[in-house]
């Protein structure tokens, strides 16, 4: 999903041109917190990391394939703002030395890979864990439900980008759905990739999940009879407490959102009389297409499936989202409490 | 009697998950000396070059270069502590860091604030004298693993330092780039702590050997001396090559 | 999308186009593809012009055109887009052998396949003739910030390192007869890159303790870079200028 040059116009190329360096200019204050002077080899290492596995292909169906983003990753493993340094570094090393993605849509290429999918797989992967036991192998699940939210809403960033910097007269509503159905199906690609890679990653080095950090167990004292009991380092507890409390009104806040934007968006996709089906029924173009690509999905077209308003399809599809992220949630901890118990047993 | 380019007395050091490396170590190396540091994997060889140059610090005990003594916290000390020793890593993949080989041994002189034509000789004498002159335009991943290697002990004879400390200098050479490793060391005069298992290299190399075990020196003596005592070498797994006996190499 | 770095654009040379510091060859390669993606689409002449200037500097950078076409790839998703705006897009048809067609769609589609064309090309020209460390010393000397540079740097150092990890790994998994097929495979893929992620970082703290031994403080040494002399501003800006001239030609004489 690199975009050329001159795919959006000038004036919008400028723009996002600007936002990203703005965003990249805060991620490089910030990453310095998350990595001090460490900063320049780890952030290096992790963008050469991304980089290779960005050559992960997956099947998308109808024999395409999509390949890796690596935003919500990234932004799990090392956390957000060393992520969106990495992802951006990719972007114009790719952009200078593969002339993959064009120099005047390099901005829009850092606003869009390097920091739309970091930022949103960071955030639903933080409100997840908000809702999920204090421990790091639920970083697996909520690492899972940020990377596959991560991509679908890149692509809507992309379609308001084209709107606004776009050529064509294109019906927004037919692009916003065939974007948002088409990458709903990579995201779950980036979901499965990026949750095994976390989970190999959790299973043997917890420490270095940047996610995963303020997970990690508390350090316990032992008594004089033999019992133990939780450390409380006291500097620490409070700044716990209020932490939880911000990531308990984010993940508020987060949902609302979230319920509100797919309310509109599909809303405001169905919304427009000529557009993707009109040009189907006209050409019987897409019909095939669409069978092909979106298989059987119930709300593909995010149109008025078997009688369901319109945006409640929306609404539905992030509450299925959740409850996906629930159900691998479960499947992951029933499998490491398994073995935990194997390791009791030997 | 002139100070000793290294002197460690009563290191012990734990890691941060409580694991124990250095249980006490006392180790001395006088000015121009070359000293194998010979011991199995995991005897703590690595740790103690690590706090050679105050990269590990906070444990006991106490390490001096050159008669100035390692302290953490103390910038400007460790700066001129890391300009006196010098340590080749073990994979020269970690140690040649920058884009081309000139940029990677001008580093270390240019971080001592060395620059223009005084920089560019310093990094020339080190390519000439590691004979790798060739090569200094080209990217390291271009390079055979024993020119790396070379490049390596290059990289830090630009920063002239007191002691050169080489981490496993043979590891993964093939016999003949390893024989070039030799001539170039051997062609060095300044002092040398070379740790090791490649006992024929250590024999080789240098007079003293220095065998770390478990954390603690186990023995101190002429290379021949400590290669010749089987039950030493048995008792730390450290072992000659088939067919290798060391009293009967001509030096 | 992207191939590993063995797919390696740069062709050494000695060319004039070679010959420019790096610096001066990005802002004129950025120069020339804002003039590109600024021009409306219907100007058929100023593209054609703009091309003729491509393969002016892709001649005397002695880049064969095969190079260029083989790296044109990278261009194929947005290619299929730009074909299919015709047939989605809104507003008055018209019919081209029996299919109705969008006439907005025709232009915007030939717009984004003429944009993108002579950006991909312009940029391949860029990557074929200037090596990576120069061009992390020309970003230097573009005011990009110094760390986001050394970051690149070391990705640009380790992409290879960290590529043959990739490889190694999906050699020896194949030759233990793993065959990926599904997407059920992809745990055994995944594991890899959680491997290679662990290495990766581990190797980063291994690379800072070989800088702070040879005196890192923070902040990487500047690399010497003498400054572009006035010939290779003039030489650097014929380019972007040569397109302006043909930007501003039709735009007066339509
Ligand atoms: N970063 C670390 N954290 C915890 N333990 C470590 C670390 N590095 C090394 N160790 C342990 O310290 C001991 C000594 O390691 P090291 O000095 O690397 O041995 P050597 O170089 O002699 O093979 C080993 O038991 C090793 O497992
Ligand atoms: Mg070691």
């Amino acid at each position: 999903m690199h975009v050329p040059d001159g795919f959006l116009d000038a004036p919008t190329s400028v723009a996002t041109g600007a936002v990203a360096a703005a965003g990249v200019a805060v991620a490089l204050r910030k990453a310095q917190d998350e990595l001090d002077e460490r900063t320049a080899p780890l952030a290096g290492l992790t963008a050469a990391f991304v980089f290779a596995v960005q050559m992960l292909n997956f099947p998308v169906g109808v024999g395409t394939s999509g390949h890796l983003m690596g935003g919500a990753l990234a932004a799990v493993l090392v956390g957000p703002w060393t992520a969106v340094l990495c992802l951006s570094v990719v972007l114009l090393v790719q952009a200078l030395l593969f002339a993959d993605g064009g120099l005047t849509a390099l901005g829009t290429n850092i606003t869009l890979i390097g920091m739309t999918t970091v930022v949103v797989g960071w955030i639903v992967t933080r409100a997840v864990l908000a809702v999920l036991p204090r421990r790091p192998a639920c970083v697996v699940p909520a690492s899972a439900l940020g990377a596959l939210v991560s991509v679908p809403v890149a692509a809507l960033v992309f379609v308001l980008l084209f709107a606004v910097g776009g050529q064509a007269d294109l019906s927004l509503g037919a692009l916003t759905a065939t974007m948002a159905g088409w990458h709903v199906l990579i995201g779950i690609g980036e979901a499965v990739i990026t949750a095994l890679t976390v989970s190999a990653v959790v299973s043997v080095r917890p420490d270095l999940v940047h996610a995963a950090r303020p997970l990690r167990a508390p350090l316990r004292l032992r008594r004089a009879d033999g019992s133990l009991v939780d450390a409380e380092p006291v500097a620490a507890s409070r700044q716990a407490r209020t932490g939880r409390r911000d990531t308990r009104s984010l993940l508020l806040g987060g949902g609302v959102v979230a319920l509100l934007l797919a309310g509109v968006v599909s809303f405001f996709a169905s919304g427009d009389p000529d557009g993707l089906e009109y040009v189907a029924e006209d050409e019987g173009f897409l019909d095939t297409a669409r069978d092909h690509a979106f298989g059987d999905f119930a709300l593909a077209d995010y149109g008025e499936v078997g009688g369901i308003p319109v945006g409640l399809a929306g609404i539905l599809g992030v509450l299925v989202v959740v409850a996906v992220g629930v159900l691998l949630f479960r499947a992951v901890r029933g499998r490491s409490s398994a073995r935990q118990h194997e390791d009791a047993a030997r | 009697m002139t100070t000793p380019s290294l002197q460690v007395s009563g290191l012990a050091f734990a890691y941060a998950d409580g694991h124990q490396a250095l249980f006490g170590v006392d180790l001395t190396v006088g000015r121009g000396e070359r000293v194998a540091l010979l011991g199995p994997n995991g005897a703590g060889k690595t740790t103690l070059v690590l706090h050679l140059n105050g990269i590990l610090t906070g444990g006991a005990g106490s390490v001096h270069v050159a008669g100035l003594e390692v302290r953490a916290g103390d910038r400007e000390r460790l700066r001129e502590i890391r300009r006196r020793v010098g340590i080749v890593f073990q994979d020269p993949d970690d140690q040649l860091f920058m884009p081309t080989v000139r940029d990677d041994v001008a580093f270390g002189p240019a971080n001592l604030g060395l620059h223009g034509a005084t920089l560019d000789a310093r990094v020339e004498a080190a390519l000439a004298a590691v004979g790798m002159t060739e090569v200094a335009d080209r990217p390291p991943h271009h390079l055979s693993f024993g020119q790396r290697r070379r490049v390596g002990v290059a990289t830090v004879l630009a920063m002239e330092p007191e002691v050169l400390v080489l981490d496993e200098p043979t590891s993964n050479l093939d016999p003949a780039s390893r024989r070039e490793l030799y001539d170039v060391l051997d062609a060095l005069a300044v002092t040398q702590l070379v740790v090791t298992h490649d006992l024929p290299f250590a024999l080789q190399l240098c007079e003293r050997s220095v065998v770390l075990s478990g954390g603690m020196v186990v023995a101190d003596g002429a290379t021949a001396d400590v290669l010749a005592d089987e039950d030493l070498l048995r008792a730390h797994r450290l072992e000659l090559p088939y067919g290798f006996d060391p009293r009967s190499v001509w030096r | 999308m992207s191939g590993g770095l063995t797919h390696r654009l740069h062709r050494p040379g000695d060319s004039p186009v070679h010959r420019l510091p790096a610096h001066v060859k990005v802002l004129a390669l950025l120069a020339f593809v804002l003039v590109v993606v600024a021009t409306p689409a219907d100007a058929f002449a100023a593209f054609a012009g703009y091309a003729v200037l491509l393969a002016t500097a892709a001649a005397m950078a002695g880049v064969p055109g095969t190079v260029i076409a083989r790296r044109m790839v990278v261009e194929v998703p947005f290619v299929v887009f730009a074909l299919l705006l015709p047939v989605l897009a809104g507003g008055p048809r018209v019919d081209v052998l029996g299919l109705s067609l969008s006439e907005s769609g025709l232009l915007a589609g030939w717009n984004i396949l003429a944009k993108g064309t002579l950006g991909v090309v312009a940029s391949i020209l860029l990557a074929a003739t200037t090596d990576a460390r120069s061009l992390l010393v020309g970003l230097a000397r573009l005011r990009v910030p110094a760390r986001l540079v050394e970051i690149a740097s070391f990705m640009v150092r380790y992409a290879d390192v960290v590529g043959d990890d990739l490889r190694r790994m999906r050699i020896a998994r194949e030759s233990r007869g793993f065959a990926p097929r599904h997407l059920g495979h992809a745990r055994v893929v995944a594991q890899g890159a959680g491997a290679l992620f662990i290495r990766s970082y581990e190797r980063g703290e291994r690379v800072h303790l070989a800088m702070l031994s040879r005196g890192y403080a923070g902040s990487m040494p500047l690399v010497d870079a003498t400054p572009a002399a006035r010939a290779d501003w003039l030489r650097g800006t014929a380019l972007p200028a040569a397109a302006v001239v043909i930007a501003v030609a039709t735009w007066a004489l339509s």
